[in-house]
């Protein structure tokens, strides 16, 4: 029996980390009777073994649930869960623009934090109906009145009807669910305009090929009809439509206006339904798409190499895999003098980068090795030219550079004002420029500025919430090249340049890092049978060195009689240690050290 | 298999134990020395029935062999000569503590035709020994050296340990002068290394050892001194008046094959590697010892040869494989000369004494 579309919900859940997001949403899918309890594990919502791990959600993951409502009518509830890392912002505001409302959760003991606000914003851009819900009040420490007159201070959300519940126990939880079907808006659909369907998510299955995510704004689809893809242009025959249920695909006959689904396609990659694309139909197309696409681009680089070099085509073959379900992550084959044959990878941030690389080093076994990233350069030459360099070993000869540009970011930032001048501060030290400054409410503000890209991508996010305790919440966006004295760094061991170590840095920190970078090499490079000297250098001026002694004593001195055996075993130990180094002409490097001049802030 | 055969007994018992010792040993009573006796001349016969070859080394080793006593050390001596074709010249050691001497032991020793005594000092400053856990004095240590050599013990080794907790070079020249007051012709001298699972070991953090550098110091300090005063390095951790190296000892560096009976003990016949568990009441009851693999390889060779001062030596290389010695070591070798780690000449590769105190890294560079 279909489901009137005044009873559908479309929505999604936000909240600042461990506010108990994923915790609710699985006390949503058992009072539904999606799951049965006995299947439940911990956070169903979250599949991979390191959304779990981390807490973070990577991927938007979809759900339907049929809720008889106290009303006694049935519902259709479609909850979008969404990624929460300033990395997939654009993948987050995909999944809103697909829903009509938000439940907004803030923790009953800690209040209003910053990743609370800076999605709550986000949803209010997209028009959302906000749902405030106070978590956790089974916490000694949690204060649900409190924390709702600051929801109502801070946010100007009305709190009277919010529910007060614990996701952990159960208690409560059914008013979320009728606060949904009465707070937040159904549908406006329009089953006879031509298909507009949003795209706000894809994953690549082994047996049927990508499974696209969608949100139907306009119009209808059922399977046997042709797809067109609006930006990109690919079109595809649908081979099925359906709903997404907590066990499992469901198919259906028709997925109409209003309705959250999946298409298959027989699509080979996850590049030819890319998020926040709008499917129409070949035979009656839509006149515009959906406002809010745009190619997401790969902004951080980095080299991955296997520490073993025959795992290289091991590496390509993950990397490939990878591709499949993950559109925004590009690589192609390069070699460094240092580490043999790799891969140039881009991501979309440093938390891309890490998870890319987790997933690597676990889901297959590879033993990686990473360089310094790097982000975009336009590198304009004497001769009139321009050169984009990712890779600094690709940097240009000085002496044929005119002037370099980086690219620059409008960042914000929102903070209690109590913070403003650490965190000004720390952008003045990333070279940022002031641009304003905007009281959002008493206690909260938007600073604004412009910051180089390269300033932010190793560590900012990570230092800005130590900063601030975690209260301030930052979102960047790239909105321009600037000229720049940048210069390029490299690292000599033993006298022979580290490829691998090069890095671009504005002219005035270089000298700091260079220190830094030599003290870093120094404590995580072993002593070895001949001293070692580590020297930063600007072409042939060396700006920062240190030292690193010659081993003095590796010896089993103490007489085992006759077990040979236990001395071999050493031998063989030191051989396989001697495996995991990387051999830089004379000097062996362990992975730690480059781990450790990527890491500088980590003191 | 080879033309003679080293023979070494494990004696796994002792008064105390040490703070840094994981040999396997513990406190026995007259019933268990009893029983454990038994069953060594049982093995004993039992392993004289595969080896023909006659015995020229005998090493009674601990554990504190002292405290099994002279009765049964002699008792077990009397059963290997009358299993084993044992030479007239062999070398039979004894490794005694100074506190588990006393005149009784030492003439039942000399009976049973021991000739050589091992003592571990490890330290003459009574500091470093009670940090040590040592239960004697070095009075007892001067008194025990002279009781033997009043009974006709000429060829007496002492133990000396470099890397102790506060040991300073002056403190080093007290144990030296110490030792070689005593005028012995061995000295072994072991640098502490803290074992997992020994008392020290747990209390590794609160301990003021001497750094790297310091250690290598006192080993090479040693090194000197022993040698000013004519006791010659022969191995990485051994010193000797020249002929009186230990015989038992270097054929665990030439690679040449010898039993070992005891728990513990590690075996090398046939070419074949194989160890009795640390397991008493198994080695009790007869259990069989596990099986360590082939030994006797090239790599093995040359990583025990280069523990030794002559090192390796091409034409015994070519005598004991039937090949020249591998072109890609001496490679590696000319790459390690200017390390001033090894020494490389037409009959032989050899470590220097900076090269000894780094002998796992060069040996793994030479070998892999």
């Amino acid at each position: 029996m279909a489901i009137p579309k005044e009873n559908i919900r479309n929505f999604s859940i936000i909240a600042h980390i461990d506010h108990g997001k994923s915790t609710l949403a699985d006390r949503l899918l058992e009072l539904t009777d999606s799951v049965a309890s006995r299947d439940m594990t911990a956070q169903l919502l979250d599949d991979m073994d390191l959304e779990r791990e981390r807490g973070i959600t990577i991927k938007a993951h979809a759900v339907k649930l049929n809720y008889k409502a106290d009303n006694g009518q049935e519902y259709e509830l479609n909850l979008i869960d969404t990624p929460g890392h300033v990395d997939f912002n654009y993948e987050v505001s995909r999944s809103l623009a697909a829903c009509e409302g938000a439940i907004l959760i803030v923790d009953a003991s800690q209040g209003i934090e910053a990743q609370t606000l800076a999605n709550t914003y986000l949803a209010l851009d997209h028009n959302l109906e906000i749902v405030p819900v106070i978590n956790k009040i089974d916490l000694p420490a949690a204060d649900p009145e409190r924390v709702a007159e600051e929801v109502e201070d801070v946010i100007g959300l009305d709190c009277s009807n919010a529910p007060r519940v614990s996701a952990k126990t159960g208690e409560n939880v059914r008013q979320v669910l009728e606060r949904i079907v009465e707070d937040i808006p159904a549908p406006d659909a329009n089953d006879d305009a031509p298909l507009r369907a949003l795209i706000f998510d894809s994953v690549y299955d082994n047996y049927r090929g990508v499974i696209v995510y969608v949100r139907i704004m306009e119009g209808t689809l059922k399977a046997g009809e042709t797809m067109l893809m609006m930006a990109t242009g690919a079109q595809f025959n649908v081979v099925e439509v359906g709903y997404m249920r907590a066990t499992g695909l469901e198919p259906c006959e028709e997925l109409s206006a209003g309705e959250v689904g999946y298409i298959t396609a027989s699509i080979k990659t996850v590049r030819d339904a890319k998020v926040g694309d709008t499917v129409t139909k070949l035979e009656r197309k839509a006149d515009t798409p959906l406002p809010g696409y745009r190619k997401v681009n790969p902004m951080v680089f980095c080299g991955v190499y296997p520490a073993d070099g025959a795992d290289y085509e091991a590496l390509r073959d993950a990397l490939e895999k990878l591709q499949l379900n993950d559109a925004s992550l590009s690589y192609e084959p390069e070699t460094s003098g240092a580490l043999g044959f790799g891969f140039r990878c881009g991501f979309l941030g440093l938390l891309h980068l890490e998870i890319i690389q987790e997933r690597l080093e676990r889901e297959y076994n590879l033993d990686l090795v990473t360089t310094v990233p790097s982000v975009i350069y336009k590198i304009h030459l004497r001769d009139g030219s321009v050169v984009e360099v990712d890779n600094p070993t690709h940097y240009p000869d000085p002496a044929d550079i005119d002037y370099p540009e980086e690219p620059i970011t409008n960042a914000h930032i929102y903070s209690p004002p109590d913070y403003v001048g650490a965190i000004m501060d720390l952008c003045q030290d990333r070279r940022g420029v002031f641009k304003d400054m905007t009281y959002l409410a008493s206690d909260r503000v938007d600073i604004h500025y412009e910051l180089p890209l390269n300033e932010i991508i190793y560590d900012f996010f990570d230092v800005l919430k130590s900063r601030t305790r975690g209260y301030a919440s930052f979102d960047y966006e790239i909105a321009s090249y600037k000229r720049s004295n940048l210069i390029k760094l490299d690292v000599l061991l033993n006298g022979d340049i580290i490829d691998a170590l090069s890095f671009i840095i504005h002219a005035d920190k270089a000298q700091a890092r260079a220190r830094k970078i030599a003290e870093k090499l120094k404590d995580n490079i072993p002593r070895q049978m001949f001293e070692i000297p580590i020297q930063i250098a600007v072409g042939s001026k060396v700006i920062a060195r240190e030292t690193v002694k010659a081993m003095r004593k590796d010896v089993l001195a103490k007489c085992y009689g006759g077990d040979i055996t236990r001395k071999k075993k050493l031998l063989e130990k030191q051989k396989e240690g001697k495996k995991r180094m990387r051999k830089f002409g004379t000097v062996e490097v362990p992975q730690e050290a480059f781990m450790a001049v990527l890491k500088l802030e980590d003191d | 298999m080879t033309d003679n055969i080293g023979l070494y007994i494990h004696i796994p018992f002792c008064l105390s134990k040490c703070g840094y010792c994981d040999f396997y040993s513990f406190v026995p009573d007259e019933g268990t020395m009893n029983r454990y006796l038994d069953a060594l001349l049982k093995r004993t016969d039992e392993y004289s029935a595969v080896i023909n070859c006659p015995v020229d080394t005998i090493y009674i080793g601990g554990g504190t062999p002292s405290v099994f006593g002279g009765e049964r050390i002699s008792h077990l001596i009397e059963k290997i000569r009358s299993c084993f074709s044992v030479t007239p010249d062999c070398e039979i050691t004894v490794e005694c503590n100074p506190s588990s001497v006393d005149e009784k032991l030492v003439k039942a020793l000399r009976e049973a035709g021991a000739n050589r005594i091992s003592m571990g000092i490890q330290s003459a400053v009574t500091s470093e020994r009670k940090s040590l856990g040592r239960l004697s004095d070095s009075q007892q240590a001067k008194q025990a050296v002279e009781l033997f050599r009043a009974n006709g013990f000429e060829n007496i080794s002492l133990d000396l340990m470099l890397g102790l907790e506060n040991q300073t070079i002056d403190t080093l020249d007290e144990s030296l002068d110490f030792i070689l007051s005593l005028d012995t012709k061995h000295v072994s001298a072991y640098l502490l290394k803290l074992e997992e699972g020994t008392p020290l070991f747990e209390k590794r953090n609160s301990l003021s050892l001497p750094d790297e550098d310091a250690v290598c110091e006192l080993y090479l300090h040693t090194v000197k001194r022993l040698r000013e005063n004519g006791i010659f390095q022969y191995e990485i951790s051994n010193f000797a008046r020249p002929g009186f190296e230990s015989r038992h000892n270097l054929k665990y560096w030439n690679d040449e094959e010898y039993l070992g009976l005891g728990p513990s003990a590690h075996s090398f016949l046939d070419g074949k590697r194989f160890y009795f568990e640390r397991d008493f009441d198994g080695f009790l009851n007869g259990k069989k010892p596990k099986d360590d693999g082939f030994g006797g390889g090239e790599e093995e060779y040359i990583m025990l040869r280069l523990r030794l001062t002559n090192g390796v030596r091409f034409d015994e290389f070519q005598k004991r494989f039937g090949k020249a010695f591998p072109d890609s070591i001496i490679k590696e070798a000319k790459n390690l000369m200017k390390y001033e780690v090894i020494t490389l000449d037409k009959s032989g590769i050899r470590l220097t004494e900076n090269g000894f105190l780094l002998s796992n890294s060069v040996i793994a560079e030479l070998l892999f």
